[in-house]
């Protein structure tokens, strides 16, 4: 677990779970001794690590893991947006205002933040009016980590992240260049959980959460349920053949079809393809930003393989710059399986007709432009 | 031991393990002497390899040179639901061409969750002039050109099943590359394929394969077609319809139920996409027989499943879509007697308000109906420890319980407590539990009831549960059984991975996502075990440029004998001995 993240504990939150549980944590509070480890190895002790790499302000929260780490929260759904929000807002500035904190969608096919994915959960009303019950019974005897907040850690370690695109989804380049203020920040962090854990204590409750919950709606757009990646358990198989047998009966019912849309990108001189759910997008911008950053790491070869970071990071707004400009195109192939340059129809037209996707050089591009629309 | 061994000369003995078919236990014959190992590794027929990374194919070629059949599996169960990006790996192609050349006389692959490439389907076709069974389930990496090379060149194939593949750009044409003198089919399953077949190709291919058993048809195939394709085949025994949706004509009907009825030996039914549900009559006759049912595509309403079910008393197994509802499944309660499998699938997983009155109670119903039941595959919206303990008692005998409640973190609606206990009962009372897959609001307490109860667990999902490292501890400590575990989203972080660190050798593989392993951790476990594959899947980029105390995206661990792999792509990074100082 992490030591630097430990910074973002709270409390007061509904634990639904009581006293039968209570007692195991407290025993593992105390050293661990609730476990029961058979030790094989040794391993249980986490400060073997060889800590000559590590910056030695880990040591110390190394400490503080055996006592904290193991004090966890049970994460509720809905209750967690109004920490997220206070939380993130004592540990910077305006900057992280700009990044869209209740991002309703995965930001990328494949990638699961576990933040994202709470606060999705705790956007569904039905549940929150429930647990709004919850949020009254303040049982906790004892603070505990959220393990949610890992990455909103990462996020803190490194506040001056550029706009949107750092959030979990961030391509490896981002992450690689904000790594050095991430030791100044953690000791920061360390300051800052007193401060939370008591404003958490008076009433991010169920008004928080409704209003967390409205504000998250007005930013997204469709009325279908946002989606975690990857759940609820279907195979793409089934799930595109709901969503076209969905789609047929929607003449009848005009009831808007939802499921995934998955469809395969490629990008000339990558490796391998990748695949993104169109319905995760209500606009181009969204497309082309996340394709951005899931072939950022193939432009110029530079992708950390086999851990050693490449030399040259391309900045985002590089590589932004590379696929709107003159380099790459986004191309995609439609029903009748013609080529067509992405941006030409409107947007539901597009996720209606679109098989595939390709990231083209401009060079190999060329006559596609001349497609005609409807 | 060592007279008998000397006594009874190795064709005998070959002869007496040729009857021993089951992979552990030619195992445990190979075990007993060095001659009984021997012997057995030369008769070896057949290998089931879980995890193509867990072996190189040269160790299997050297320990098994006779090998007529093969097994393998590539990317991790998650897979399925996009957890794993793309690329990660799961490569057949140096698995063929190491047994081109090894196993000329090899007969059958079956592959699950590997790329497969038009490359690899051409050298199969070339290399193993007696092939005869090909099935590539949930694979992807291929286009119809491979299929076109197998049909051209396996002169004796007997099976060739796509179930669940992803097949690019498909052309119906591949299928006419099954030259006329094709007479051996005995399986075929292209129920994946997007694109259409070419139909008369398809009506001649069923036509002259005498002993063709099987046919699953994909979606393409409208329902006029499928008259004509079932009176060719009159002796199938499984059959997947096509589209079974036109407009309502009563000669078209009375060809289909014609159809139907001359099929004296069907026994499965699947497809059934986009059901029009006046032409479901016309598999009546048939029902009777029927021991299989898969209508998990067929949008069919509750009354019309209603009809349909109840004729079907012989049936063993049922998928079906939500809209089967807890009505049809009290019908099925009592008109199935037989039933072992049921898989109950959402019809729309993603809206907000059920659309279906499907709950625990249509469960309960069939569990306490249907005394051969199993295996459960179940997807609602709400639960109750109390329907859960019902659901237990009502069969001990169950053997794979998946449970999905659509929402994560759901509690009991009417308590609103966990669902600990009522899953606490599932292991407690169903005592030969090999699979199990959680889900709902649950705390670190069903765990413990996991681990203290689920002796025989073999394979464990998890998803948005537990509270802390005590819950993976107990599962890691006392499921002695345990084989794949596979976690989402859960608070598990370092303390119960290292502690319980030997037991990963024990098991095929461990999936953790977006939990709480740190780097640091991942790093000492590469270290101290080196007969495991610690890989760490981040996309965010090298986890080195990260605190190693944060922790990484994915962690997939897996025991192997091959030592890492070198087909890794630019986000997976193995931990071994050399990564502490790699990344330091």
């Amino acid at each position: 677990m992490s030591p630097a993240l430990l910074g973002v504990e709270e409390e007061g939150q509904s634990n639904v779970s009581l006293a039968a549980s209570s007692t195991s944590i407290d025993c593992i509070s105390r050293n661990g001794c609730g476990l029961k480890e058979r030790n094989y190895l040794g391993l249980s002790d986490c400060s073997s690590v060889d800590s000559s790499a590590v910056p030695s302000l880990s040591e110390e929260n190394k400490n503080n893991l055996n006592l904290k780490a193991t004090e966890l929260r049970l994460g509720l759904p809905g209750s967690q947006s109004p920490e997220r929000e206070a939380d993130v807002s004592l540990l910077s500035t305006g900057k992280l205002d700009e990044k869209p904190l209740f991002p309703m969608l995965p930001l990328k096919d494949g990638i699961c933040s576990s933040l994202q994915k709470h606060v999705i959960s705790g956007n569904k009303r039905g549940f929150s009016d429930t647990m709004d019950g919850f949020s009254e019974v303040k049982g906790s005897l004892y603070s505990e980590k959220n393990w949610l907040f890992h990455s909103a850690g990462t996020e803190s370690d490194s506040p001056q992240s550029v706009g949107q695109g750092t959030f979990p989804g961030s391509s490896g380049m981002n992450a690689m260049q904000l790594s050095r203020p991430s030791g100044a920040q953690s000791h920061m962090m360390k300051e800052v959980p007193q401060k939370v854990l008591q404003d958490r204590c008076h009433g991010a409750n169920g008004t928080n959460l409704n209003q967390a919950g409205t504000s998250n709606n007005s930013s997204s757009a469709p009325a279908a349920k946002a989606q975690v990646v990857g759940w609820p358990p279907i195979k793409s198989f089934r799930k595109n053949t709901l969503a076209s047998s969905s789609k047929n009966n929607d003449e009848v019912d005009g009831k808007p079809s939802s499921g995934a849309l998955f469809v395969k990108v490629s990008m000339d001189g990558a490796p391998y393809l990748r695949k993104v759910d169109l319905r995760t997008y209500s606009t181009y911008q969204e497309l082309s930003c996340a394709l951005e950053k899931m072939f950022s790491c193939f432009t110029i070869g530079q992708c950390g393989s086999h851990g050693v970071p490449g030399k040259e990071k391309l900045s985002e707004s590089k590589l932004r710059d590379l696929l709107n400009g003159s380099e790459y195109v986004l191309t995609y192939e439609d029903k009748d399986r013609d080529w067509m340059l992405v941006g030409d129809v409107p947007w539901e037209m597009f996720i209606d007709t679109c098989k595939r996707l390709k990231i083209m050089k401009s060079s190999d591009a060329i006559g596609l432009g001349m497609c005609f629309c409807i | 031991m060592l007279r008998m061994a000397r006594s009874l000369p190795e064709e005998v003995l070959e002869h007496v393990f040729s009857f021993i078919h089951s992979d552990k236990d030619r195992n445990a014959i190979s075990m007993v002497c060095k001659s009984w190992y021997e012997i057995e590794r030369w008769c070896r027929r057949r290998i089931f390899v879980g995890n193509c990374y867990a072996v190189n194919p040269s160790m299997v070629i050297r320990r098994f040179p006779e090998v007529r059949s093969v097994e393998l599996k590539g990317k991790p169960h998650f897979a399925d639901f996009n957890l794993v990006p793309d690329g990660w790996g799961g490569y057949v192609y140096p698995w063929i061409a190491a047994m081109a050349n090894a196993y000329p006389w090899l007969e059958e692959i079956s592959l699950k969750r590997m790329v497969v490439t038009d490359e690899t389907l051409e050298l199969i076709a070339k290399s193993f002039k007696n092939f005869k069974v090909l099935v590539l389930s949930s694979c992807e990496g291929f286009s119809t050109d491979g299929l076109a090379a197998i049909a051209a060149n396996c002169r004796n194939l007997r099976q060739l099943d796509l179930r669940e593949s992803e097949v690019d750009d498909p052309s119906g044409h591949w299928l006419s590359h099954f030259p006329d003198s094709f007479t051996s089919l005995v399986s075929l399953n292209i129920s994946c394929l997007g694109s259409e077949v070419n139909f008369s190709a398809l009506e001649h291919l069923v036509g002259r394969c005498p002993n063709l058993r099987t046919l699953r048809l994909n979606r393409a195939v409208p329902l006029d077609r499928l008259a004509n394709i079932l009176r060719r085949a009159p002796q199938l025994v499984e059959l997947g319809a096509g589209t079974y949706s036109a407009e309502l004509r009563p000669d078209v009907f009375s060809s289909i139920a014609g159809a139907f009825s001359g099929c004296k030996e069907l026994k499965s039914l699947s497809g059934f996409w986009d059901v029009v549900p006046g032409y479901l009559p016309a598999i009546y006759p048939i029902c009777s027989s029927l021991t299989s049912l898969n209508l998990s595509y067929a949008t069919i309403q509750s009354p019309d499943l209603v009809k349909l079910v109840s004729q079907c008393q012989s049936l063993q197994r049922l998928w079906v879509l939500d809209y089967i509802e807890d009505i049809g499944l009290e019908a099925l309660a009592a008109f199935c007697k037989d039933l072992q499998e049921l898989r109950v699938f959402p019809s729309e997983p993603f809206a907000l308000e059920p659309n279906v009155s499907l709950t625990e109670q249509g469960l309960v119903s069939v569990s306490e109906g249907c005394l051969k039941l199993h295996s459960v595959l179940y997807f609602c919206r709400q639960m109750t420890n109390d329907a859960l303990v019902t659901i237990a008692r009502n069969c001990p005998k169950m053997t794979r319980f998946r449970l999905c409640i659509i929402e994560p973190r759901t509690p009991d609606y009417i308590t609103l407590q966990p669902l600990d206990d009522g899953f606490g009962a599932i292991v407690e009372h169903c005592k030969d539990l090999r699979r199990l897959s959680l889900s709902g609001l649950l705390t670190d307490r069903v765990f413990e009831y996991i681990g203290t109860h689920a002796k025989k667990l073999e394979m464990l999902s998890v998803a948005f549960a537990g509270d802390s490292d005590l819950g993976l501890h107990h599962v890691l400590y006392g499921c002695e059984n345990l084989r794949k575990l596979e976690i989402r989203d859960c608070p598990f972080g370092d303390k119960a991975l290292l502690a319980n660190a030997a037991k990963l050798e024990t098991m095929r593989s461990l999936w953790m996502s977006s939990c709480s392993v740190s780097f640091g951790a991942c790093k000492l476990l590469g270290q101290k075990m080196p007969r495991l594959n610690i890989e760490v899947i981040d996309e965010r980029g090298p986890p080195d440029s990260r605190p190693e105390s944060c922790p990484v995206e994915k962690l997939y661990i897996y025991r192997t004998l091959a030592g890492p792999r070198f087909d890794m792509p630019g986000f997976v990074w193995t931990m071994d001995e050399d990564s502490a100082l790699r990344f330091s």
